[in-house]
C-alpha cells in the first residue's frame, strides 16, 4: 500500500488522496490574453523527474502540495501551502 | 505428424521470410524521421509509401517494433462515440481494419464482436440514447436495447437484480470488433519495409537538432541523421520528446493497468464494458478473457501495477461475471496513457513547421491505428491537414475549442 505523508494527518494510504495537478504560477486573470491564459489552463511539462504537485487529503478537505517523483513514484517531501504561497491570491475584478 | 512440418521449415524451396529491415547503420539523411516504430509509426510510413510514394523514410524505435504501448492496449475496436468528430473519425479507422488482413496479406485476427455497454441509470441510459442516435446519423451501428436482448446477447451476464447495480438497458454497438495489436503493428511494418521504408529499433531519438522553427536533424544513440521532416509517434512519452522540439503539449501521463485470465472455453461473443464499475472485459479467440478499466488516480511514467487497481477490477468484473471468481490470472500488465484535456487525441501540425505531431492518443491509440496512419501521411506528404483531423490540431487549446468526448474511455463514462 503506498503511503502519503500528509502535513497535517501524518503518514495516510494514498487512497485517501486525490490529486490536484501540477503547481503553476497563475498569470493574472486582468491582463493576460486568452492565449496565455489558455497555455496556462491545458499545457504542461508534463516533466519525467521530480514535480512539486497540489494534494488534497479528502477525509479533512486539505490542501497541500507534494514533491513527487514521476517515474519512481517516490514522494520526496510534503509540506502547506502556506511554504509557497505568502499572501492571500485576490481576484481582482476589472475596473468597469 | 508435427515433425514431418519441419522439412518445410530447412527446404530450400521454402525459405523463411524476412518481413522487416535487418539491421544496418542509419543513413546519413532521410526524406521523412518516423519517431516511433509502434503500430501508428509503421502505419504513417505504410500509407506514405503505399499511397504517396514517399519511401525514403526511417522509423526509429528505442525498444522493438510494437513493443511499447501498442502491444499494452486491450485491442478494442469500436466507433461508438460521441461527438461528430470522433464519430466519424473512429468509423473510417474501423472500415480500413476490416480489410486489413487481406491488405497485408497478414492474419491480424480481425474479429466482430459487438460491443455492449451497460446502463445502470437513467443519466447513463440518456447519454447512451444520445450517442445512439450520434452514432446511426453518422453511419455507425448502435442502438439503445433492454435487458432481454442483453440477456441474449450475453446469458452469463450478472443482470443485478436486487442488488446494488441494477442494469437497466445498454448501447449495442453492432461494429466494435477486436483484432490482434501486434498483428497491426508487424502487417503495417511488413508492408512498409516491402515497399522501401527502413525500420530501426533500438534506436533511442536522445534530441532534435531545431532552428528557425525547422527541423534539421534526429540525434540518436546511434548517430545523428539529417531529415527533411520528422513526425513523432510515441503514445506514452510524448510530452518528453516534444520538451526536445522545444514546445509544451496538453498531456498528462496516467498508468493504465490491465490484466488477464489463462485460457477457457468460448463462453464470451461480444465485448462488454461496464461504466459504472470502471471495467469491460472480452474473451480473445486463445480463450483468454481480457479485463481493463480505467487509468490510474495520478500521473506517472511507469509501467508499474498496484494491488489496488487489481483488486478493483477483480471485484468489479465479479459484480458481472461472478463465476470469474474461480478463473486464475494469467498475466497483469500496464501501459502508459498520455491524457488530454478533452479527451481527443492531438494530431498534425506542430509550433516547428516540419514536425508533425501523432500525439494525445490516451485510451483511443489502438483503434485508431490505420486511420491516424492514414490521414498523417496525407498531412506529410501534401502539407494539408486532411478535413477529418482539423479538429484534432494542438492548437485547438489555444482557441478553447476542445472536442470534448466523452465516450472516449470505455471504462470510464
Amino acid at each position: 500500500m503506498k503511503i502519503m505523508p500528509c502535513p497535517l494527518n501524518g503518514p495516510r494510504n494514498i487512497s485517501e488522496f486525490a490529486y490536484g495537478g501540477e503547481v503553476e504560477l497563475m498569470p493574472d486573470p486582468n491582463t493576460s490574453s486568452s492565449e496565455e491564459w489558455a497555455e496556462y489552463v491545458f499545457f504542461s511539462d508534463n516533466p519525467a523527474g521530480v514535480v512539486r504537485e497540489w494534494w488534497y487529503h479528502s477525509a479533512t478537505s486539505y490542501w497541500f502540495i507534494a514533491e513527487r517523483n514521476t517515474v519512481t513514484d517516490e514522494i520526496v517531501r510534503t509540506y502547506p501551502p502556506s511554504e509557497l504561497f505568502k499572501e492571500r491570491v485576490e481576484f481582482k475584478k476589472e475596473s468597469e | 505428424m508435427p515433425f514431418g512440418l519441419l522439412k518445410y521449415g530447412f527446404s530450400k524451396t521454402y525459405p523463411a521470410k524476412h518481413h522487416f529491415t535487418p539491421r544496418k547503420d542509419l543513413k546519413k539523411h532521410y526524406d521523412v524521421v518516423i519517431i516511433g516504430g509502434g503500430g501508428h509509426g509503421a502505419a504513417i510510413a505504410y500509407y506514405l509509401a503505399k499511397y504517396h510514394g514517399i519511401t525514403d523514410i526511417a522509423i526509429l524505435e528505442k525498444g522493438y517494433l510494437g513493443g511499447g504501448n501498442t502491444g499494452r492496449n486491450t485491442a478494442v475496436l469500436r466507433a461508438n462515440y460521441m461527438t461528430e468528430e470522433g464519430v466519424t473519425f473512429y468509423r473510417e479507422s474501423l472500415k480500413l481494419y476490416r480489410d486489413l488482413s487481406n491488405e497485408f496479406d497478414y492474419n491480424i485476427m480481425w474479429e466482430n464482436r459487438g460491443q455492449l455497454s451497460l446502463a445502470t441509470t437513467d443519466a447513463a441510459i440518456r447519454s447512451f440514447r444520445w450517442r445512439a442516435e450520434v452514432n446511426k446519423h453518422l453511419g455507425v451501428r448502435s442502438e439503445l436495447i433492454g435487458r432481454e436482448e442483453i440477456r441474449k446477447l450475453v446469458p452469463l451476464l450478472n443482470l443485478g437484480d436486487g442488488g446494488r447495480y441494477p442494469i437497466l438497458a445498454g448501447l449495442w454497438h453492432a461494429d466494435g470488433a477486436i483484432a490482434r495489436h501486434d498483428a497491426v503493428a508487424w502487417g503495417f511494418a511488413k508492408g512498409a519495409c516491402e515497399r522501401g521504408v527502413e525500420l530501426h529499433q533500438l534506436t533511442e531519438v536522445t534530441g532534435l537538432d531545431v532552428e528557425h522553427g525547422r527541423i534539421k536533424a534526429v540525434q540518436t544513440n546511434r548517430g545523428t541523421v539529417q531529415c527533411g521532416c520528422a513526425v513523432q509517434a510515441v503514445a506514452g512519452t510524448s510530452s518528453l520528446l516534444a520538451a526536445m522540439a522545444g514546445f509544451k503539449l496538453p498531456i498528462h501521463t496516467y498508468p493504465l493497468q490491465a490484466m488477464v485470465t489463462q485460457p477457457y472455453k468460448p463462453i464470451l461473443d461480444p465485448l462488454v464494458s461496464a461504466p459504472h464499475l470502471h471495467v469491460y472485459i472480452q474473451q480473445t479467440s486463445r480463450g483468454e478473457f481480457v479485463i481493463g478499466g480505467g487509468s490510474d488516480p495520478y500521473p506517472l511514467y511507469s509501467t508499474r501495477s498496484t494491488l489496488e487497481m487489481k483488486e478493483s477490477l477483480s471485484s468489479a468484473i465479479q459484480e458481472l461475471f461472478p463465476f470469474i471468481g474461480q478463473m486464475c490470472l494469467l498475466r497483469q500488465w500496464t501501459g502508459m496513457t498520455d491524457m488530454t484535456p478533452d479527451y481527443s487525441p492531438i494530431m498534425g501540425l506542430s509550433p516547428v513547421e516540419n514536425y508533425y505531431l501523432d500525439a494525445g492518443w490516451g485510451t483511443w491509440g489502438f483503434k485508431a491505428t490505420p486511420i491516424s496512419g492514414k490521414t498523417m501521411a496525407e498531412l506529410i506528404a501534401t502539407g494539408r491537414v486532411p478535413d477529418l483531423i482539423k479538429p484534432f490540431g494542438v492548437d485547438r487549446f489555444l482557441r478553447f475549442e476542445q472536442v470534448n468526448e466523452a465516450g472516449a474511455t470505455a471504462a470510464g463514462h
